[in-house]
């Protein structure tokens, strides 16, 4: 029998590492399915919290700025508009706070055993994945209740969406779980820097009310923003902004590209340090 | 064959943090600031290993022996890839396991089965090799009546043996033990030991066996590793190296002479001699389980009018102390000296100690209030073994006897009825 050669150098050039991580595929579902069991396990309500989470959130929003401020989100009611943004705000929220978190809570097993790092902050966003699928189930319900039409163009809107945010949420959490094992207190800021997107996110409001040309723009950095607006005009049919869409896309792939490179080039001494 | 081990001029070095082992972010901003004042401070580095050199065939079973921060964890670390070296590289033949991983990943909330899949496939083993192997596993581990319950209503013992019965069936090419890292039931891990021990000898699979007790190297290796400060000093036939080492680092001292004394921080008292002995008086370093060892030092008192006591600690070959004991029996103890030439002899009585290599510090002080004259470590170094033909703790029971210490104790006894 032909036996797995292993080569061990020390750290050399840059990769991606993927090739490895998918000979550990099925560590990686383990990991996420356990997260997930443990999760719903834990909780009294199950698997209904991830669906009451942003149905809560929605009515709280709905009945306090629908009436008050009055944003204009037409052609959407504002309970579909806030679920829009809602669902992928905490995909993104909770995907960077576990990523971030979890190399230090698996640091026993880090200090033990070898195989691929990424593997964790992967699957921490996995976990937060299956919480927007209930999220999105519920949002489709209310897109129903409401009445909203689909398009052809809706799914490869809400793909295209999805993958945007996946991969700056994926870059994010692994930049922070990296800084975390080597600065142990920058997890404190996390929280902080959470809040500030949520704001600079247009999850409440639509990014075209703002009309301040310097905020306009640095609200376009965020890549929140660019997935929130391609899941809103899959509905709506109208033309995504084109500013929101090319800017949060380019800190996308930037944010993703940076946090992979920093992930991979401190990885190697996370057993030293942790 | 080609080696299943293949290491070339593996180095590893480490940097010495003067506190934390991780930094805070706090700290770095700080230093920023104060390194536009200051020249940087140069970071301490050291060597875990150094040109290591090293071939393992297939099927070998290969013991690493070495003190306390040779290397040995080090090298086993590399080898599992959990941390990558500094120089150098190695060519590793087949999947390597360790039992350095045992109950890694367990979760409280999933089931004993979920448990084992989710341990087996974080140590390596593919979900179908999983299935395949589930049933000897919860047989090996003794809790078949609990696999569908959650960990978390487990015993911490039930919770090892599941840990350990996954281990046990890992199956690797390549097995690493770490017996330092290796806790718990003993029993068990024996059992475990046993199963490994088998496979190893039917499908010749490598071993890699890190251990303090050169016993268990002695019985379960056929070769053996020396490392010293990162270095490897020796390799080949396992009793060869356990004889170099023993006379390297481990070497017995009956005698120490210190030529101009070693002298009391008030000049008031100088030790000149310390030694071992029989009970009939003859220098030696080497008791067996059975006798008494004495232990005497020669001093001087230099000024009238010093008040102490004689001290000694113990150790074992592990640096674990055995006891440390303070003269209160003696006349001398605790007297108000005259000058002129002293002896004391400490005698640490037979079938006490178990087998292996002891330590012994040198004490002259006042335990209350605590005034330390003289405190001399590593003084004196003596080995202890079994002599069979003897009446001792061990019975006529030859294998491994777990326990720092092993006295004669006196069992009672009778038929009540």
């Amino acid at each position: 029998m032909e036996q797995p050669l292993t080569h061990i150098k020390p750290p050399g050039r840059f990769s991606t590492g993927f090739r490895e991580i998918w000979q550990y595929r099925e560590l990686f579902y383990f990991f996420t399915w356990r997260d997930i069991k443990v999760k719903y396990k834990q909780t009294s309500l199950g698997i209904l919290w991830a669906i009451l989470q942003p149905l809560g959130m929605m009515l709280l929003f709905t009945l306090l700025f629908s009436k008050t401020l009055k944003f204009d989100t037409s052609p959407l009611p504002y309970p579909v508009f806030v679920l829009a943004g809602l669902i992928l705000w905490n995909l993104f929220q909770s995907s960077v706070s576990h990523a971030g978190e979890s190399m230090i809570q698996h640091a026993g097993i880090i200090k033990k055993i070898y195989f691929p790092r990424l593997i964790i902050p992967g699957a921490a966003v996995l976990v937060s994945l299956f919480d927007f699928l209930m999220g999105f189930f519920i949002f489709l319900v209310f897109c129903l209740v409401y009445k909203q039409v689909f398009h052809w163009y809706t799914l490869p809107f809400y793909l295209s969406g999805l993958l945007l945010l996946l991969l700056a949420a994926f870059g994010t959490g692994t930049f922070l779980a990296a800084l975390n094992v080597k600065y142990r207190d920058f997890r404190y800021t996390i929280p902080f820097l959470l809040q500030v997107l949520f704001f600079s996110s247009q999850v409440i409001y639509p990014a075209q009310g703002v009309s301040q040309p310097v905020l306009k723009y640095v609200l376009a950095l965020n890549p929140v923003n660019a997935a929130i607006e391609l899941f809103r005009c899959g509905l709506t049919g109208q033309t995504p902004d084109f500013l929101l869409v090319a800017a949060g896309g380019t800190t996308t792939v930037i944010i993703f590209l940076a946090g992979l490179y920093f992930f991979r080039k401190t990885e190697a001494y996370f057993a030293d340090i942790a | 064959m080609k080696p299943a081990i293949d290491i070339r001029n593996l180095g590893k070095q480490y940097e010495l943090n003067e506190s934390a082992p991780y930094v805070a972010l706090r700290d770095i901003l700080s230093q920023s600031v104060k390194k536009v004042f200051s020249p940087a401070a140069k970071k301490e580095k050291f060597w875990a290993l150094r040109d290591i050199d090293l071939r393992i065939e297939p099927g070998e079973r290969v013991g690493i022996i070495g003190r306390n921060g040779a290397g040995k964890s080090t090298l086993l670390k590399i080898i599992s890839r959990i941390t990558p070296p500094t120089t150098g590289e190695a060519f590793i033949r087949g999947r390597v396991g360790s039992l350095l991983e045992v109950g890694t990943g367990f979760h409280p909330e999933l089931t004993g089965r979920e448990n084992i899949y989710l341990n087996g496939s974080i140590l390596g083993l593919k979900k179908a090799e999983i299935t395949r192997q589930l049933d000897a596993i919860i047989d090996f581990s003794g809790v078949e009546k609990f696999i569908d319950t959650p960990l978390k209503h487990y015993s911490s013992g039930m919770q090892l043996r599941l840990a350990f019965s996954v281990a046990a069936h890992l199956e690797p090419e390549i097995l690493l033990i770490d017996e330092v890292l290796a806790v718990g039931d003993l029993e068990f891990q024996k059992k475990c030991l046993g199963k490994m021990e088998e496979v190893s000898r039917k499908d010749g699979r490598t071993i890699l066996f890190v251990s303090h007790n050169l016993d268990s190297i002695r019985k379960f290796c056929s070769a053996a590793l020396l490392l010293d400060e990162g270095k490897l000093i020796a390799n080949g036939p396992t009793e060869n190296i356990i004889q170099q080492y023993i006379a390297g680092h481990l070497t017995t001292m009956a005698l120490q002479e210190w030529p101009s004394g070693v002298q009391a921080y008030n000049r008031q008292l100088l030790l000149k001699k310390a030694w071992l002995h029989g009970n009939s008086g003859v220098m030696t370093d080497r008791f067996d389980t059975t006798e008494s060892i004495g232990v005497s030092i020669q001093y001087e008192v230099l000024e009238e009018g010093p008040v102490f006591t004689h001290g000694l600690n113990l150790f074992n070959q592990e640096q674990v102390m055995i006891f440390s004991s303070h003269d209160v029996i003696s006349p001398l103890s605790m007297k108000k000296r005259e000058k002129g030439l002293y002896e004391a002899t400490a005698w640490i009585p037979g079938h006490l100690l178990t087998e292996g290599i002891y330590s012994v510090d040198t004490a002259l002080f006042n335990p209350n209030p605590l005034d330390i004259f003289i405190h001399e470590s590593d003084v004196l170094r003596f080995e202890i073994f079994t002599d069979y033909s003897k009446q001792t703790a061990r019975g006529n029971y030859t294998a491994d006897i777990p326990g720092i210490v092993r006295p004669l104790i006196r069992w009672e006894a009778q038929q009540t009825f």
